[in-house]
């Protein structure tokens, strides 16, 4: 006797999980999460918070609030951004003062930990969104972040 | 009377077979040297180091701030309850005095991480014992999960939201109202995992009865989290050693005394439930004020030993720091849940088919970054 009943609630644990699937079966159109990445890629848009790289923004006047205190420097636990710097003119008080001559960020290195960015007196640098960052050589993923040509806004102090 | 026959072509012997380092079911680069009696398991002999990147010894390098991104790198399931307790430690090192508002965000987001490690281990333990439709909708609801932490920490996956004295950000405007959509969603998709696989004859043929762990083994193999309490042993960090704001709210420590591979599965379930009730009662009394205290640029602990432990999705995760009063500890220990459970596996699996060692691996739950480090 008990065999049949097995067979029957046997039957009625699989019809009930069926139950289950065959709902999203039916209405899977509707519930629906995966996302068409290539195709979607114009309307795709990442949220404001999320780390994709490390970016530094110039204004119209070619002009970054980096100061090269490297800070970042120190607190990137990787190694991931490098600053080369050199000592230039101020032209307001005509003395001596620290300026960037490159920004070098590893990408390749980076854990996307945002201690560099938590830690600038200036906000300098901020995350970017890009995630696309697939490359055929990695000499690629190395960059520059500030522009050539570009220099110190003015009023920026740390 | 007959005769025994001895058969003299054919002989019985044990013999070797490896499973893993790249085995879907061992989640993982984890080995494991099985030797088996046909298809009875004798012995089971976990390989570990496919994945060591020496952690404990990079923490002596680094700076407290520092050292809390690399715990997002060994249990990466549960990241941020990881960086929660170095920063406690670290904090209670310092003597900080942690702002209200931290401690409840802390405690909601980690309640949420658990969720989602959860849901993960429910869809791969499906997966494990043959249901491929588990994988999906245990990965459609840790997907709202990762979008919540993606809007307010930046990432997905490796978050490094917590820092020494707080949060590196306040949480997203959206943050509150985003929660509350997933309580909703979860609370009607939790029933669905019990009708689509608790209840299933084929599902519970394969685990009820497997991989039995009695209490007393359970306490002298120094198993925690859900694979203790499974067992029966009170062992929950969270009832008897509150942090952050978990004592301001109402849960139940969920035990079992079975002990086999489908009480684990039940309470892991059930904690599902009890995680979304903290979450329930923390959302809507977020207090208001600093999401962060300010510490010193370089922190140096006092000279010392500290230990903090937290309640992580897989068990009692403890964090040791010798310091010698330099802005790097002299020695971090991580005391992992994982690494514990994993030890247990000989004994809990000899005498199982190779079918059920897999079942049973799936209920301890392992994350191999977290047993190598």
């Amino acid at each position: 006797m008990s065999y049949f009943s097995d067979i029957y609630k046997g039957i009625k644990t699989l019809l009930t999980g069926m139950s289950v699937t065959g709902k999203y079966f039916l209405t899977s159109r509707k519930g629906a999460i995966t996302q068409q990445y290539p195709d979607n890629r114009d309307t795709l848009k990442m949220f404001d918070r999320f780390r994709g790289e490390v970016i530094m923004p110039h204004d119209e006047n070619n002009e970054h609030r980096c100061t090269g205190c490297q800070k970042c420097e120190i607190a990137c636990p990787n190694g991931t951004i490098e600053i080369i710097w050199d000592r230039g003119i101020d032209e307001v008080t005509g003395k001596k003062k620290k300026k960037i001559d490159q920004f070098v960020y590893h990408l390749s290195m980076c854990t996307m930990c945002g201690l560099c960015i938590d830690v600038c007196p200036t906000d300098a640098i901020e995350w970017g969104q890009n995630f696309e960052n697939s490359v055929y050589d990695r000499s690629a993923l190395t960059r520059v972040l500030n522009k050539p040509g570009s220099k110190l806004m003015p009023g920026v102090e740390d | 009377m007959e005769t025994e026959v001895v058969h003299t072509n054919f002989k019985s012997e044990e013999y070797f077979i490896n499973m893993g380092p790249q085995h879907p079911a061992t989640h993982g680069v984890l080995r494991l040297l099985l030797t088996i009696d046909g298809e009875i398991i004798k012995k089971v002999e976990p390989d570990l180091g496919y994945i060591h990147r020496s952690i404990e010894k990079m923490c002596e390098r680094d700076s407290y701030q520092q050292i809390v991104h690399l715990t997002d790198r060994m249990d990466y399931l549960s990241a941020n309850i990881n960086n929660e307790a170095v920063c406690l430690a670290v904090e209670n090192a310092l003597q900080l005095e942690i702002p209200e508002r931290v401690k409840v965000i802390r405690t909601i987001i980690g309640e949420l991480t658990r969720i989602s490690s959860h849901c993960l281990w429910w869809g791969v333990m499906g997966m494990d014992v043959g249901a491929l439709t588990t994988y999906f909708y245990g990965f459609r609801d840790r997907e709202m999960i990762n979008d919540i932490m993606e809007e307010t920490c930046g990432a997905r996956l490796t978050m490094n939201y917590n820092v020494p004295g707080g949060l590196m950000l306040d949480i997203h405007p959206n943050f509150v109202k985003r929660v509350k959509d997933f309580i909703v969603h979860f609370k009607t998709k939790l029933p669905e995992y019990d009708r689509l696989l608790t209840g299933n004859v084929i599902f519970q043929k394969r685990t009820v009865g497997v991989g039995i762990l009695s209490k007393e083994d359970a306490i002298s193999f120094g198993a925690s989290g859900p694979v203790g309490r499974a067992s029966g042993y009170s062992c929950d960090v969270r009832k008897h050693h509150p942090y952050s704001a978990i004592d301001k709210v109402t849960f139940n420590e969920v035990l079992k005394t079975e002990g086999d591979t489908y009480a684990r599965y039940l309470v892991r379930i059930q904690e599902m439930w009890e995680s979304l009730s903290i979450v329930e009662q923390l959302i809507d009394n977020i207090p208001e004020g600093e999401h962060r205290v300010t510490t010193n640029a370089v922190i140096k602990l006092p000279k010392g030993e500290y230990f903090q432990k937290v309640e992580t999705a897989r068990g009692e995760l403890g964090v040791y720091i010798i310091s010698t009063g330099t802005k790097s500890p002299y020695r971090l220990k991580f005391r992992s849940p994982g690494f514990s459970n994993l030890s247990l596996l000989n004994h809990i699996a000899v005498g199982g088919k190779i079918g059920d060692l897999v079942a049973t691996m799936a209920t301890l739950d392992l994350v191999i970054p977290d047993i190598d480090r």
